[in-house]
């Protein structure tokens, strides 16, 4: 409310306030001159660097172009070339599997949630150390978990009395991908519980105690009372999951390089591995691929947007 | 409060909670506690396969030491510093102003702009990678911290606009009206008003944008080459390919990887949570 829908100097009444100084122009116009000198380097520097570039890929995944020699049009043929390329499939299937196994950090967030959010002693370190994997770079969290998957590291002595030993989850193709996924979700869950303890934090206490009065408890009291409290916590979970799940190039670069025989290629890290690695510096057919990896993701982004979009209506 | 504050439950409840607490958060610590074990021994134990018994050396300032004597560690964390410091101030000044822009004037263009913002903060980085690669080699700072840094700043304006929007929006106008009629400057609102006020956001996203920069590595990769340029997720990479069995090494470098943003979590947990929480408890 209150948000001035006509600027404090059109609401003077008195025409003799306007003196024409000889800033008087700059008086003029301030108000309307000033969001437009703050917005100018971060609307000049998003511009160049996040939106140009998004058009730019469009058009590239229209050429034939190793990025030196002159670039070719041959129009929709990366797209038709994506349709019969196996690894596009493997990749893509991976991405649906990331997606799908990922969605597990929000119910596993929640019983976390639940879980920790006592007043006991030492209750607030207990949470920070749970929360402490997200903090950590995928970098490292990706070699502390190849290092525990290795038939000789840490898993072995365990997997040795299952009779499985050498198993090397990594080099498994069948495998290998739902490895890198559980090493991915562990902190994608911390970030999950901490959403949903900020969530806990904040509920309605009359409400809860009404419904105690009614004799809601347990399963009834979760359903019908918290989970519709928690629903702003459910919906940036599901969010900021879904785009961990679409970004999963830094674990796949690290544990297998997409391999064992691309078998734990993701979209993301096929796109690289096409356009800037030692398998040829194919521009035009990586951009193709991010082409359809963006596809994907606008979905969210869009539905995202049309959230925000509502909550401003209501707010303004 | 839900659940039933466990001190209203029975004694048994009571006790077997406070046994399964410190278990439940053992067992989620575990790749945690194997890393920082295995950063203390010794090749000997490594090679004998001795991971999870008691270390028959300690050895984790020998280790340390070999991670910086045998490795660029040393100049990877100083570019990493070097890229994230001025990333950090890059974008939080950036945004204030994109923020304070956004949230306290009307004009056609707004919601629009803010919209862009928000989607371009979500964008795969794939979609950006080729073209943004060509424009740096092209201005002639490909492999340089500040090609990086020029990015990472133009990148963050998204995520940090939504958040420094989003709380200028919550503060009093009144206060802005009242310096207006006093016939404050739209600059001087800015600096002497919105600024200091925001110093709470300010905080929050700083240690945000720290972290999410220190553990960068997909663009690290893509537009730097050369050990003199390299952040340390980038670093370590190269050396998980180099020491494939010399692990009690490469975990030694993992944790001083890991040390800064640890730190700053630790010392700025509330602004840290508060900034990644942004809208949790209300829509």
């Amino acid at each position: 409310m209150g948000w001035f829908s006509t600027t404090p100097f059109l609401n003077v009444p008195d025409s003799t306030q306007i003196t024409y100084r000889k800033s008087s122009w700059w008086k003029l116009n301030q108000q309307r001159l000033t969001p437009w000198i703050f917005l100018f380097p971060g609307l000049l520097l998003f511009l160049v660097y996040v939106i140009w570039p998004i058009f730019n890929s469009l058009y590239i995944s229209l050429l034939q172009w190793d990025g030196l020699s002159p670039a070719i049009y041959v129009g929709l043929s990366n797209y038709i070339e994506l349709l019969d390329d196996e690894y596009f499939y493997i990749s893509l299937m991976n991405n649906l599997k990331w997606l799908i196994l990922f969605m597990l950090a929000v119910p596993i967030g929640l019983g976390l949630a639940i879980f920790l959010n006592q007043t006991i002693f030492g209750i607030r370190l207990i949470k920070s150390l749970f929360f402490f994997p997200f903090v950590i770079s995928q970098v490292v969290i990706g070699i502390i978990f190849s290092w525990f998957y290795n038939p000789r590291g840490v898993i072995g002595p365990f997997l040795d009395k299952l009779g499985l030993s050498n198993y090397a989850i990594l080099a498994d193709e069948n495998f290998a991908t739902y490895g890198i996924i559980f090493a991915g979700i562990y902190p994608q869950i911390a970030y999950c519980m901490i959403l949903y303890l900020t969530g806990l934090n904040n509920l309605n206490i009359d409400q809860i105690e009404a419904g105690r009065m009614d004799g809601a408890k347990g399963l009834s009291l979760f359903k019908n009372i918290i989970l519709p409290q928690l629903k702003p916590a459910t919906f940036l979970a599901i969010v900021v999951t879904v785009i961990g799940s679409l970004r999963s190039f830094d674990m796949v670069a690290i544990m297998t390089q997409g391999g064992p025989y691309g078998s734990t290629n993701v979209l993301a890290y096929y796109m690289f591995e096409t356009a800037l690695s030692e398998y040829g510096y194919r521009m035009g057919y990586g951009s193709a691929i991010a082409a359809v990896l963006f596809t994907i993701m606008m979905f969210y982004i869009l539905f995202f947007i049309y959230r925000m979009y509502q909550s401003e209506k209501k707010g303004l | 409060m839900f659940p039933i504050p466990i001190q209203k439950r029975p004694l048994i409840n009571r006790i077997s909670y406070k046994i399964l607490v410190p278990v439940s958060l053992f067992v989620w610590l575990i790749p945690l506690i194997g890393i920082m074990l295995t950063s203390i021994r010794g090749l000997g134990d490594i090679t004998a396969g001795n991971y999870w018994g008691i270390p028959s050396e300690f050895l984790l300032f020998s280790n340390i030491k070999d991670v910086f004597q045998n490795t660029p560690m040393l100049s990877y964390i100083i570019n990493s510093f070097k890229i994230t410091i001025p990333t950090v101030i890059g974008a939080v000044a950036i945004s204030c102003m994109t923020g304070f822009a956004l949230a306290s004037y009307k004009f056609k263009a707004n919601l629009f702009i803010f919209f862009t913002f928000i989607a371009g903060n979500f964008v795969p980085f794939q979609i950006l990678m080729i073209p943004v690669r060509d424009l740096t080699f092209q201005m002639g700072l490909y492999d340089t911290v500040t090609g990086l840094v020029l990015f990472h700043v133009a990148f963050q304006t998204g995520f940090c606009t939504l958040f420094m929007r989003n709380f200028i929006k919550a503060l009093p106008n009144e206060l802005f009206e009242a310096a207006r009629i006093d016939g404050t400057s739209e600059f001087n609102i800015f600096l002497k008003i919105v600024v200091p006020l925001t110093r709470p956001a300010i905080a929050a996203l700083s240690v945000l944008i720290f972290t999410f920069i220190w553990n960068d590595f997909f663009w690290a990769t893509v537009l730097i080459q050369g050990q003199h340029a390299m952040p340390i997720t980038a670093g370590l990479k190269s050396l998980n390919g180099q020491w494939v069995t010399v692990y009690h090494l490469l975990s030694a470098g993992s944790i001083i990887a890991a040390v800064p943003p640890v730190i700053m979590f630790f010392l700025m947990q509330k602004h840290f949570i508060a900034g990644l929480t942004l809208g949790a408890s209300k829509g």
